[in-house]
């Protein structure tokens, strides 16, 4: 078991004809994935790495039977494919797309709550099954198939956390990587929830960072359901107040959305802290220790 | 992007929402005119700068403070003369403060009352909220912090915009008198239609006066824009003005990079922004200060990354560098070939450690070894860490 993808997920790309698209397809096709077609409107019909393309995603759906989906389609046209996949019905939207203005996410979150469709994303790395299936943009090799699940709002940053991870011994059931805009459509409490349930997830590693209040609540969700032993990492303990880190979300403002608020409210759910961005794997192999 | 507060409201006043009339000015001659042509007999006159807490500022030297009202033409002629080209330091400025190049001179108004409203994306609720608060003028992050219910919030969907009883809702609330609900929920709304309409991403109204004739006006006016959405806003961007902004975020903007400057002797190049945070707190961590945060991203090319190792040696307090790169979308040959193509080009005065992981590491690695380039390898974070800052130690 795992959670979102496994080998069975069916995979289109969004966006497939375009230069990263292709290379993450062709990617995702090394690692295993089954990537059953793409879609590119005006371009139906063509192939890219002998998958089909398609001129809509129902049209992909229909031929394909694809369940899951990946977005490479540029910003001004990513929020319009998000609502296309979920249109079509597509279980889980995996939007890696980075710069999408946030008032178009904000038009698609209301349509999304009354879909069946899950969202990842978007700006994010994508979600991997190690072994099974990859959908997105992380380097496959550095995963290795076991039992902790990891979770962030940050891409390299994941890579780093599953490098240590994997380095230590400690394998990956899931990884998602949520993303890093202020509108996302799955939040670490989303995937709590799934990794609580997933009887192949025996820990969880998240890493959070500076900016809002997501890591806080779901520290609140962790003391009341989850059982799992937890470790965690807050990016940007350095970062002056006022300046916006890159992620349009990562910004301290008025004393809100500080590592130490985070770090406190995260300590005071049980969970382990890693100190050091080095230390992240070691973090969750003391709390996996402290479980047992 | 950030905008003056003069350019805001001109923007608000074609969106329909009250404000006051002004006129900005460069010199204390024109700020004296400006005070006559607006025929009031008081006038507020505004430092223009990117920060907030101008009206307790003090401009280095003399105190003055970055808002001040003239009641005569004089008055308005020496306070604007007390304020441009001078050093205004506020809250958020830093204790460096920043040059004051215009003021805004605007007429006075009966004020009966202080509000506080804001439209902004709440990332809890998913839309943009109206957000309003009786604590008017007063610091909101310190309302919020102490007195939450003072805070109300109303969330609306960015087409339909603020719905007629939501604005009700809140001016009651707010107990602002029935009489003037008519002004109130035109105020609210058109507030609301222009963030929607500009992408803006936070439109602050501090304070939102309650006048004595009954209107609603909005007496100072911050707005900052979605960086991402400015491609539908051409004229939005020629508003930016560059003067207010680090040269060195300008030209990392202008090449696609994330640069933000700050003050200690290491330069970090990075993909990714959390990665790139976690850098900087792993260089402090082990005794360092970082130079700078940059992220240059997922799909920059050799050009873009060379570019951000000329910024980050533009800064001459950069004792060392330390290139730490995860490769996703990024692949580690496209930051190897960038680094001997940068060595070549500009040369490497200051000592440079890297760690390279993820895609095509060892075709990366093999670059920078067959180059013959000066670097320092690294492998794993701590190691990098240990060696860079050691190495600026060495320098300094």
């Amino acid at each position: 078991m795992s959670i979102l993808v496994n080998r069975d997920t069916r995979v289109i790309c969004q966006g497939i004809t375009g230069k990263v698209g292709e290379f993450h397809t062709r990617g995702c096709l090394d690692y295993g994935t089954r990537m059953v077609g793409g879609v590119t409107p005006g371009k139906g019909g063509d192939s890219v790495a002998d998958l089909p393309v398609f001129n809509t995603v129902a049209e992909a759906r229909d031929a394909t039977g694809c369940n899951a989906t990946m977005i490479f389609v540029p910003p001004a046209f990513a929020a319009d494919a998000i609502l296309e996949a979920i249109g079509a019905g597509i279980e889980l939207v995996v939007a890696i797309t980075e710069g999408i203005p946030v008032l178009d996410m904000a038009r698609v979150l209301p349509v999304l709550k009354d879909s069946g469709s899950r969202l990842i994303g978007p700006n994010c790395p994508g979600v991997i099954t190690p072994g099974e299936c990859k959908i997105g943009i992380m380097p496959g090799y550095i995963h290795t198939p076991g039992h902790v699940g990891v979770m962030s709002r940050s891409g390299t940053l994941t890579y780093e956390a599953v490098w240590q991870l994997t380095q230590l011994g400690h394998g990956q059931s899931s990884c998602v990587g949520l993303g890093g805009d202020p509108l996302v459509g799955s939040s670490f409490i989303d995937i709590l929830t799934l990794f609580e349930a997933d009887a192949d997830t025996h820990a969880i590693l998240m890493m959070g960072e500076i900016g809002g209040s997501a890591e806080e609540e779901a520290a609140e969700f962790v003391k009341h359901h989850v059982t799992k032993p937890v470790a965690a990492f807050i990016a940007g303990r350095t970062a002056p107040p006022g300046k916006r880190m890159g992620h349009a979300g990562a910004i301290i403002s008025g004393g809100k959305g500080t590592a130490e608020a985070k770090l406190a409210a995260l300590r005071d759910a049980g969970i382990e802290i890693a100190e050091s961005p080095a230390g992240m794997g070691a973090a969750m192999a003391r709390a996996i220790e402290r479980s047992r | 992007m950030k905008i003056h507060e003069f350019q805001a409201k001109d923007l608000l006043r074609t969106a329909g929402v009250p404000v006051l009339a002004g006129k900005v000015v460069r010199t204390p001659a024109e700020a004296r005119a400006a005070y006559e042509s607006l025929g009031t007999s008081v006038c507020a006159v505004k430092a223009q700068i990117h920060a907030g807490g101008r009206g307790k500022g003090q401009v280095t030297g003399t105190g003055q403070r970055g808002v001040e009202l003239a009641k005569s033409p004089a008055d308005a002629e020496r306070i604007a003369a007390g304020l441009l080209d001078q050093t205004l330091v506020t809250i958020q400025t830093g204790p460096a403060g920043q040059l004051v190049r215009q003021v805004f001179v605007e007429s006075g108004c009966n004020i009966s009352r202080e509000l506080y409203c804001a439209v902004l994306v709440d990332r809890r609720v998913g839309s943009p909220v109206l957000i309003a608060s009786t604590a008017g003028g007063m610091d909101i992050e310190e309302v919020a912090a102490t007195t939450p219910e003072l805070i109300l919030s109303e969330p609306f969907d960015p087409d339909r915009g603020l719905a007629g009883w939501q604005a009700r809702l809140l001016a009651s609330k707010l107990e602002i008198p029935v009489a003037s609900w008519r002004h109130a929920e035109n105020f609210f709304r058109r507030l609301c239609r222009a963030f929607v309409d500009l992408d803006a991403s936070l439109l602050e109204i501090n304070p939102l006066v309650l006048a004595t004739d009954g209107t609603l006006v909005a007496l100072d006016a911050k707005m900052t824009f979605d960086s991402s959405a400015l491609y539908r806003h051409k004229d939005i961007t020629l508003l930016r003005d560059q003067a207010e902004e680090e040269p060195a975020e300008i030209r990392a903007a202008l090449a696609g990079l994330s640069y933000v400057k700050l003050d200690g002797t290491i330069g970090c190049l990075v993909n990714g922004a959390g990665l790139a945070m976690s850098t900087m707190d792993l260089v402090k961590l082990h005794g360092g200060e970082p130079a700078n945060f940059l992220d240059v991203g997922g799909g920059a090319d050799v050009n873009q990354v060379t570019e951000a190792f000329r910024i980050i040696l533009s800064d001459h307090n950069v004792k060392a560098i330390l290139v730490n790169i995860f490769g996703g979308i990024m692949r580690c040959t496209t930051i190897a070939t960038a680094l001997v193509e940068a060595s070549k080009t500009i040369g490497f005065s200051v000592p440079l450690v890297v760690r390279l992981e993820g895609t095509e590491v060892e075709e990366g690695k093999k670059i920078l070894a067959e180059s013959g380039t000066a670097i320092i390898t690294a492998d794993g974070l701590t190691e990098a860490a240990k060696k860079v800052v050691a190495a600026a130690a060495s320098q300094a």
